[in-house]
């Protein structure tokens, strides 16, 4: 058992995890966060994607006491503090970017971790932040249209 | 924003999905929930000598280690054409990772420890069937027990599980200038849905039991418990939580039954969520060998068409015999082909069971076709936008004899895909244009009840048995009440997915939902206006023939008009109240049909590319990509456009990458996200552009068709034909890697 003192969505957090339990298995099993998804357990789908002081990165493969003094934040931490919707997720509803929805909270918190370093992403630069995020319904363009859209950037719909 | 038809209001459970509040089957808690993993073998085809589970039992927090004698003798098979599939192997695995017992554990980690442990004596068979090379060797060992397959079935002791076929015209007095012969293979792909399938089972107190699981069919599911329990319907309560994807994965039962009796056996919840690498092992795609042969006049009229398709189909034949015999009904697709004949086989084979994934194997048939016909083109020197434009069935045309009628302006597709792709314009060096059609058959049977509550405050409740994995059948339901009832989208709720709650739906597959349960929901609403209707005029004292009710308004004799919403508080008076709207669709299908039934409605769609090859290394991008449907309405055309561009990447990954590769005793090499490869954000073509001609001409309310499998028929063969446009390599085997097309172009020097 190691002992570890985290951040997890602005409350504090001290407990003691054994040393092979991921932080996704802590965050689901453990706090009840169950916005971070479990699928390829490997790190290539990025369903499980969270932001750990500012980065994001798939839970399942950062142990738990690793995150020792990290501020981490998941999906549910993305809406205001009044209940509302943030700006990434109005967007992702209205540019109907979530279809099952099951890698969406992954694609929130990539899309979030890059808007809160690069203001005005290319087009470009949001495909590759995203890249490690699998979406098999392939809302693919959907999701960078909202992404672009809530940096108040012009997508594809400014075009036609 | 209201919501009716034709807009594109927020989908119904969006905020959930954004939020991460939305429960999907693994995220559900249980109390005292007792956890399965399955045990398998790392070979395809074993003897199964002996299963010792002591070891295994010794594990801290191991409480059983289910094996066929913990389970009803015989061993229950089910399957919704044949029931072949057990619970669990008996005597012989048949694929690779075919469950031979189950550890139930208290936690996760324990079941996955025990399920090492458990010790099974086993011996791998040589012989093993991979490929329909080995189906059709008569000296290949029987994958399935011949008794299994009943008296009198003349190929029992063959891996021939069916034949279909169909002959239409004169083949052998048809005479042609050109004839193009070649070969096609489409590898085993699977559904790869991101959210791995999951299953629960709850003991109820009154001998009944609850199941949870991520499928499309919640009443299939009831029914196969309901039998292999032994319960009546009424016992069974299944929950079907939307599904993280389905993709004709989780149409049908798969694990509930075992799970369910874990449950009952230990009088607690027990769950079994499955792995990435053991949906592999679950669910795939049939794959398939074609032969086609074509027979053209020099002005590219297709004289003929002859198909011999081979559908691999796997260990048990799940619905993949239907997956066969519906798509090879229209190998010829959607052109005026005069003489016809087709051959098509299942196949059994140690391999996966394959099962429906959207296409429903028209994307096989599609890729054979289209490549026979552009080669046609090439070898023609015809246009092969014309040479599609000449023979494509036109609107009423009867192309397939006893079947519906071509239901569209299906050469609007085409000339819109053309003009998207700007066809004809000159290209660089190194870059090519390529076309293609695909056609697939909707349902051709159909059965879905509907009930719409419109409660006293005008606000409205819809019960629906669909399953929305994605295509967002909820909001589509959201807006033809909003249309007919006029009541606003964030005052209407949509619940589906729990046999208990909502009326039968036959299921969820074949893009059906928008057209039949939609017609349901319309039909529920008139009902209600109906209804509405009555209670006016009597309120009124007036003749109910002489109250309107139409499109969101009560209309009395006098002409005052007010809106439904607002009438239904009056007229259900101080009592308040409801009320119920009751709708129906049936589509009973036509026994004498080689398919059961005709097609509800075609999906018909066009794909065009541009790519770019590299021909020293054959690396392939596909650089502006056109799709276009004919939709007959956009009930939400951001909706259609999802799915439409959703089934087109879907598409590029079968054409570009995505293979299940097999080693010599059958195992799967590539189970996973690492090895095998889906399109990812960065493998989207640069241009993408989805387009719907709608001309109110399909079956459903507006006129609408259902659209959510079209966008990947004609992928492959547009890829294949820019490929060739620009660098010259023809390509027959699915994924066009760049090795592939490297290979071609130096085998062409």
């Amino acid at each position: 058992m190691t002992h570890i003192d985290v951040q997890v969505n602005g409350e504090d957090w001290g407990l003691d995890v054994e040393a092979g339990t991921y932080l996704l298995e802590l965050l689901r099993d453990r706090m009840q966060l169950t916005g971070a998804k479990v699928c390829c357990l490997e790190g290539e789908c990025g369903a499980c994607t969270v932001v750990i002081d500012g980065k994001s990165v798939n839970s399942c493969l950062i142990l738990a006491a690793e995150t020792d003094g990290a501020k981490i934040t998941t999906v549910e931490a993305l809406s205001r503090s009044d209940g509302n919707l943030d700006g990434l997720q109005t967007a992702f509803l209205e540019k109907a970017a979530a279809q099952c929805g099951f890698c969406i909270p992954g694609q929130l918190m990539a899309a979030h971790a890059l808007l809160e370093t690069n203001h005005e992403p290319t087009k470009a630069e949001v495909r590759e932040a995203l890249a490690g995020n699998l979406c098999r319904c392939a809302g693919y363009e959907q999701i960078v249209e909202a992404v672009l859209a809530a940096a108040g950037l012009p997508g594809k719909g400014g075009e036609s | 924003m209201s919501g009716m038809i034709g807009d594109s209001p927020p989908r119904v459970g969006g905020p959930e999905r954004v939020r991460g509040t939305l429960e999907y089957v693994a995220d559900i808690r249980f109390g005292d929930a007792l956890h399965v993993k399955l045990v398998t073998l790392d070979v395809a085809r074993a003897r199964i000598d002996s299963i010792d589970t002591s070891r295994a039992e010794s594990v801290d927090g191991v409480v059983s280690v289910f094996t066929p004698e913990d389970l009803p003798s015989p061993m229950p098979r089910f399957g919704p054409q044949f029931h072949d599939r057990p619970l669990l192997a008996t005597g012989e695995t048949k694929y690779h990772g075919e469950p031979v017992a189950a550890v139930v554990a208290e936690t996760p980690e324990a079941a996955a420890r025990a399920a090492a442990l458990v010790s099974v004596g086993h011996l791998p068979l040589d012989g093993g069937v991979f490929t329909v090379e080995a189906a059709l060797d008569p000296s290949s060992p029987l994958v399935q027990d011949p008794s299994i397959r009943g008296p009198g079935d003349p190929r029992a002791e063959s891996n021939v599980l069916s034949e279909h076929r169909f002959e239409w015209g004169d083949m052998e007095s048809a005479r042609a200038d050109h004839v193009v012969d070649q070969t096609y293979n489409f590898p085993m792909v699977t559904q790869f849905a991101i959210e791995p399938h999951a299953f629960v089972a709850v003991p109820d107190d009154g001998g009944g039991v609850e199941v949870w699981s991520s499928v499309q069919h919640p009443f299939l599911l009831q029914k196969v418990l309901s039998q292999i329990l032994d319960l009546p319907l009424s016992r069974v309560r299944v929950h079907a939580p939307d599904p993280g994807g389905g993709f004709g994965g989780k149409q049908n039962p798969k694990h509930e039954a075992l799970v369910a009796f874990i449950a009952l056996h230990h009088g607690r919840p027990a769950r079994l969520v499955l792995s990435l690498g053991e949906t592999f092992q679950t669910v795939r795609r049939t794959s398939a060998r074609i032969r086609a042969r074509s027979g053209f006049l020099s002005d590219g009229t297709i004289v003929f068409q002859e198909f011999v398709s081979d559908f691999l189909i796997g260990a048990y034949v799940d619905i993949a015999d239907r997956v066969t015999g519906k798509s090879n009904y229209l190998a010829a697709g959607p052109y005026r082909v005069p003489n016809v004949r087709i051959v098509a086989r299942a196949l059994l084979s140690h391999t996966t069971p394959s099962t429906a994934m959207r296409g429903f194997g028209a994307p096989q048939l599609s890729w054979a076709r289209e490549a026979n016909i552009d080669q046609a083109a090439r070898e023609l020197g015809l246009d092969p936008l014309q040479i599609r434009l000449t023979n494509l069935a036109r609107h009423g045309e009867q192309f397939v004899p006893n079947e519906t009628p071509a239901d569209g302006q299906w050469e609007e597709v085409l000339r819109r895909t053309a003009d998207l792709i700007d066809w004809g314009a000159p290209l660089p060096e190194g870059r090519g244009r390529g076309l293609a059609v695909g056609l697939k058959s909707g349902p051709t049977t159909g059965l879905s009840y509907a009930t719409v509550r419109l409660l006293a405050d005008g606000s409205s409740l819809i019960f629906a048995g669909t399953s929305d994995m994605g295509q967002g059948a909820r909001t589509i339901f959201a807006q033809i009440v909003a249309e007919e009832l006029g009541v606003t989208h964030d005052r209407i709720t949509v619940v589906m997915g729990d046999t208990t709650r909502v009326p039968y739906d036959q299921q969820t597959s074949a893009s059906r939902s928008s057209v039949l349960m939609g017609t349901a929901v319309y039909n529920a609403c008139q009902d209600i206006r109906s209804r509405l209707a009555v209670l006016v005029a009597g309120k009124h004292g007036a003749d109910p023939e002489s109250v309107t009710v139409e499109k969101g308004t009560v209309t009395l004799p006098d002409g005052t008009t007010t809106p439904i919403p607002e009438a239904i508080g009056v007229t259900l008076g101080r009592l308040g109240g409801e009320i119920i709207g009751n709708g129906e669709m049936r589509v009973e299908g036509d026994p004498d049909h080689p398919l059961g039934g005709r097609a509800v409605f075609f999906e018909l769609h066009c794909a065009a590319c541009e790519v770019e090859i590299d021909t020293e290394t054959g690396e392939i991008e596909v650089t502006r990509y056109v799709t276009v449907g004919d939709v007959g309405k956009a009930l939400n055309p951001l909706q259609v456009a999802g799915q439409d561009e959703g089934a087109a990447i879907m598409g590029l990954g079968h054409t570009l990458m995505e293979r299940m590769i097999l080693d010599g005793s059958g195992r799967i090499l590539n189970m996973g996200a690492v090895d095998y490869r889906i399109l990812t954000h960065m493998d989207v073509p640069e241009v993408m552009i989805s387009d719907s001609i709608e001309n109110a001409d399909g079956p459903g309310p507006y006129g609408i068709k259902g659209v959510s499998e079209g966008g990947l028929l004609a992928t492959s063969p547009a890829v294949a034909a820019a490929v060739t446009s620009a660098s010259g390599a023809v390509i027959r085997d699915l994924p066009i890697t760049p090795e592939r097309i490297w290979r071609a172009l130096q085998s062409r020097l």
